[in-house]
């Protein structure tokens, strides 16, 4: 496998977008960073500038607003980078597919790599979710 | 023709930049390891910082519209003339015999550097958070430079000497200067001076990840990012060691310096993990008054012969 992309499996720098969700996702994500599941054993920070990123964690419904300023900030981001889809509002917009402020879900805006279903998602299940990730980021570049 | 490829040799492999580079990553794992104990975490394995570095090299470098040329060099500016000093204190450590007069001076001006690249490239980037950072970086320049300079006036004071090699060969005969009076003194205010320098927490202000987004760094990707990161390394390897150098010199054999490089480690460490960030109306406040009142004591007792 190609040293670079080995690298970039090993130490996966997280950059957080909530757009427009209702921050329990967020505290969950949270939650991987506290003693209790550590991610940082697996090189997983979180980082301030998208600059830095190498995982765009997207959580919340995409209303109106936050739309063109998250297709702005995956263009900002260094690629290769990969996109990954939080709780069921990323997914499929989740309670709010009525809504006249929210248009289509995360995949039809954004090449989504990875789903994490539901509300919100476990740590537990925001781990297993990066490792089947890495897996297939292993595979296809065999 | 020799000669010329030795002093390559102690730049560019050992003791310069890639053995320093080497050393300064482990050092930075020691730091995040030690973090994370102390948060009751696991932390990272031995080899994360290698991985960064390595994953950063592999990314995409983007430019923002701005000064490309200043943006793209200033990251090598830092590197390598911190390699330079690196390089200049570990052949003073390994023959002190070899070391030319007037390199504290030089040395001096060199760890600027790393601190001036920041400024150049944040200011280069046109990002309003880069400027900010950027100009909290150089006030803290002018905080922690006073002290430190006193710091060093007390101990060439106290060898008589500007040189590396007569300030070692001083301490291997009349002891190290941390077991005087103003020695003491001035190790502690070269701790805070170098604990602003690297950039650590509570004085990692021009950085501030929650506050600021990484400051002067928020524009960086791929391979500068990454010389960035590998200037700090190598900075974490310079400092306690310049520390070893001028404070604690007595005993040069291998096993002591390191016990000492890692008691020096350590106390950085110790500082970053249970200090909060300060604003940088403080941390100048705190260079600016108590440091340097201790830095103008440490002068005045090793002109007293203390």
């Amino acid at each position: 496998m190609d040293l670079r992309l080995k690298a970039l499996t090993k130490s996966i720098w997280v950059f957080h977008i909530s757009a427009g969700s209702c921050n329990n996702c967020d505290i969950e994500i949270l939650d991987c960073l506290t003693p209790r599941f550590d991610l940082e054993r697996f090189g997983i920070q979180l980082v301030g500038s998208v600059r830095h990123a190498d995982a765009l964690l997207i959580t919340g419904a995409m209303n109106r607003k936050s739309v063109p300023r998250m297709k702005k900030i995956y263009e900002q981001a260094p690629k290769p980078c990969v996109v990954i889809a939080v709780g069921q509002c990323a997914l499929s917009r989740h309670m709010f597919r009525d809504s006249y402020n929210v248009c289509e879900p995360l995949d039809k805006i954004l090449p989504v790599d990875l789903y994490i279903p539901g509300c919100p998602p476990k740590p537990e299940a925001m781990i297993d979710g990066i490792i089947k990730l890495v897996n297939k980021i292993k595979e296809v570049k065999k | 023709m020799m000669i010329i490829l030795k002093e390559m040799f102690y730049y560019f492999v050992f003791p310069g930049l890639l053995f320093g580079t080497g050393i300064g990553l482990l050092a930075g794992w020691v730091d995040r390891k030690v973090t994370a104990r102390l948060q009751w975490r696991v932390g990272p394995p031995w080899y994360q910082n290698f991985v960064d570095i390595l994953k950063l090299f592999g990314k995409e470098t983007i430019v923002p519209r701005g000064r490309a040329a200043t943006f793209l060099l200033a990251p090598y500016l830092g590197f390598l003339s911190l390699g330079l000093a690196a390089a200049i204190i570990g052949r003073a450590l390994i023959n002190p015999a070899v070391s030319f007069a007037g390199d504290l001076i030089v040395i001096l001006y060199l760890l600027t550097m790393p601190a001036i690249a920041l400024i150049i490239g944040a200011s280069s980037s046109r990002n309003p958070l880069a400027s900010v950072g950027a100009g909290r970086e150089m006030k803290l320049i002018l905080g922690y430079e006073l002290p430190f300079i006193m710091a060093l006036a007390t101990i060439a004071i106290k060898s008589g000497s500007i040189k590396l090699g007569s300030i070692l060969t001083y301490q291997l005969n009349f002891g190290s200067f941390f077991y005087s009076w103003s020695g003491a003194i001035a190790m502690v205010v070269a701790i805070f001076c170098a604990q602003a320098k690297m950039g650590f927490a509570p004085f990692e202000i021009s950085e501030a990840e929650q506050e600021i987004m990484g400051g002067v760094l928020i524009e960086y990707s791929g391979i500068p990012l990454a010389v960035f990161k590998l200037t700090k390394a190598l900075l974490l390897y310079t400092m306690p060691l310049l520390l070893v150098v001028l404070f604690l010199g007595k005993d040069l054999h291998p096993l002591f310096i390191i016990g000492k490089f890692v008691i020096f480690l350590v106390i950085f460490i110790l500082i970053k993990n249970t200090n909060p960030r300060l604003r940088i109306d403080q941390a100048m406040s705190f260079f600016w008054g108590p440091v340097s009142l201790l830095a103008l004591a440490a002068v005045i007792l090793a002109l007293m012969g203390k």
